[in-house]
């Protein structure tokens, strides 16, 4: 395993990186990207396999991953750049005119790592049941990965895919539930409950798990796990409990810094709570 | 090649066009797959499915997610044809299409079929009548109505080498079969008949309405310069202007609403290079309803007088 002290340390910078991204463009979306910051350095610096300075559209012989909730653009650009899709300069360009940083990721700009346009959601479950069918067919045993909001499981179309996966034994997917209990609204369980996920999830076949996604050593643990698991027969689920805004007190505890950025002000209080620990860009 | 040489004796739906190439690609090329929603049957997509069950998901009723599941496929090089009811392959799924298909530049083949009033008897909620209008606007995307067996039989076949996201519209009833199973360029315009006095302009089952309504205008004296615009977009300007530079005026001929389909393509190739009088043959703002294929084309003026009136009126006007 890559030193845990590694890992923590790049999650610091990578929230960095989403504050100064979100400020710089005055817009974006703080709070989700955060709390998955840790989720995001744990696969690309711990679990996947992959070369980032030979990205091919087909991901052949490599794990993917697909950002269905694309709205935290922030955390996937910054984790992509960290470990080098691109260069890390770039992220300056978030949201801004000619950018390959779109506000929401796309494949339109050919930017390396990306290989689906999201942003409208619910969709993203869909696309890796059929990138992980493909690798089946191209006897390619690498894994397809995805994460989804919780709020985003309001969507109908994740359910189609959640009864697909498993009555075809789609078992080289491991999908992740960012469980923040926000969405724009409001918190998720008042919007629109989700009742029992886990039960929902096992109802339709699913092997669930349930982490920290905000404890390094923990997510990597889960996810090393979720990959034991893969080639068994059944997809894999993690219900992965965060705090959105997490690592800045005041963006945590409410769903207020969901789709809002900080002025100069809540950007100086906000660094001062994370170590700039590889430069920032 | 004129209208007289052409005289269909053989009836076959298209949607068996689009089954029967489908099942030849499977045997050429590993790369193709196919998706259904629980209309296998309807779509003709047995013998694909029963050759090669490892290359045919079946996705259960749940449009939304085999189009996206197409677009993954086809990042792993794979080449996706879905097919369900065109009704169900546009516009219920239309943002899964923008973005995980169009915007995402991703080869997926959407294979629509019992499109337009000519579905029949199912009646207003099947007959979709706004698909090309909805695919037309969508940027990456090729839109193609292939007239019958053949043209449809061979569009198939052309599009599993196309690069990019198409969308293949079809439809159910037996239909007279007279165009050519081999020669088909997608973008490029059929010119079936020279004629000098009107240019019209069909798609779909309207080719062979047009093709009857050519030959009773010929005996009125109104000679037909008559194309098969069989690919919507990219639509084939060269072949649209050419002709109306000649006969001055055009009808336009389609199973589709007067919005947004073939009609207004081609008034936009004419009104901003050489603008002609045109008349549409298309339904009139309206949902269909319930009837048999003929019945329906009739009572919502797409037979074969309606055209040859549409002509004698577009002539007129010059």
């Amino acid at each position: 395993m890559a030193e845990l002290d590694f890992l923590t340390k790049r999650s610091s910078q990578v929230r960095r990186d989403i504050l100064r991204m979100v400020h710089s463009c005055s817009s974006g979306h703080p709070g989700g990207s955060l709390g998955c910051a840790d989720f995001f350095v744990a696969l690309y610096g711990e679990i996947m396999h992959y070369d980032p300075k030979k990205f091919e559209m087909n991901g052949s012989n490599e794990d993917l991953f697909f950002l269905s909730n694309g709205h935290i653009s922030p955390v996937w650009y910054s984790a992509l750049a960290r470990f080098g899709y691109f260069p890390i300069e770039e992220l300056g360009t978030f949201r801004k005119i000619d950018s390959r940083l779109q506000g929401h990721p796309t494949t339109a700009e050919h930017l390396p790592g990306i290989r689906m346009a999201s942003g409208s959601l619910g969709q993203g479950l869909s696309v890796a049941i059929g990138a992980a069918l493909a690798k089946k067919l191209n006897n390619d045993d690498r894994i397809v990965y995805t994460l989804h909001g919780d709020g985003e499981l309001q969507e109908g179309q994740i359910w189609e895919a959640a009864m697909y996966a498993p009555h075809h034994k789609v078992d080289n997917l491991i999908a992740t539930i960012d469980f923040n209990n926000r969405q724009i609204d409001g918190d998720v369980e008042e919007v629109l409950s989700l009742g029992n996920l886990k039960a929902k999830w096992e109802a339709f076949g699913w092997k669930v798990l349930e982490t920290d996604g905000n404890d390094m050593n923990t997510i990597v643990g889960t996810l090393k796990t979720a990959k034991a698991m893969t080639g068994k027969g059944t997809p894999i689920v993690i219900i992965m409990k965060t705090e959105m805004g997490k690592g800045v007190d005041f963006m945590m505890g409410s769903h207020k810094w969901h789709g809002v950025a900080p002025n100069d002000e809540q950007l100086a209080d906000a660094l001062s709570q994370l170590a700039e620990t590889e430069g920032d860009y | 090649m004129s209208i007289h040489d052409l005289n269909s004796t053989e009836k076959k739906d298209t949607r068996s066009g689009f089954g029967d190439a489908l099942h030849e690609l499977g045997k050429e090329d590993e790369r193709v797959v196919a998706l259904c929603a629980d209309l296998t049957g309807s779509l003709k997509m047995n013998a694909f499915a029963d050759d090669f069950p490892d290359r045919f998901f079946q996705t259960g009723i749940a449009e939304a997610n085999m189009m996206g599941m197409a677009a993954g496929l086809s990042i792993g090089n794979k080449i996706p044809f879905t097919g369900t009811f065109a009704n169900f392959s546009t516009g219920r799924v239309y943002d899964q299409i923008r973005q995980s298909i169009a915007y995402s530049q991703k080869n997926v083949k959407i294979c629509a079929s019992h499109a337009g009033l000519t579905l029949g008897e199912d009646g207003a909620t099947h007959q979709i009548l706004e698909d090309i209008g909805l695919m037309r606007m969508l940027p990456n995307m090729t839109v193609i109505n292939p007239c019958d067996y053949n043209q449809t039989f061979a569009a198939t076949k052309a599009i599993k080498d196309f690069e990019g996201p198409v969308y293949l519209r079809f439809g159910r009833p037996s239909w007279p079969i007279f165009a050519s199973k081999t020669s088909f360029e997608i973008g490029k315009a059929w010119k079936i008949n020279d004629g000098k006095d009107v240019t019209i302009i069909a798609t779909g089952h309207m080719v062979w309405y047009a093709v009857l309504a050519a030959k009773e205008l010929e005996k009125l004296g109104i000679t037909v310069d008559l194309l098969n615009i069989h690919t919507i977009k990219p639509i084939d300007e060269d072949a649209i202007l050419t002709s109306v530079y000649k006969t001055g005026c055009v009808v336009t001929a389609e199973e589709h609403n007067r919005f947004g389909g073939l009609g207004e393509a081609v008034a936009q190739v004419t009104s901003t290079n050489h603008p002609v009088p045109q008349e549409f043959v298309a339904v009139n703002d309206s949902f269909g309803e319930s009837g048999t294929p003929t019945d329906l084309l009739k009572k919502y003026g797409l037979d074969v007088s309606d055209i040859v009136k549409a002509a004698q009126k577009v002539v007129g006007r010059k």
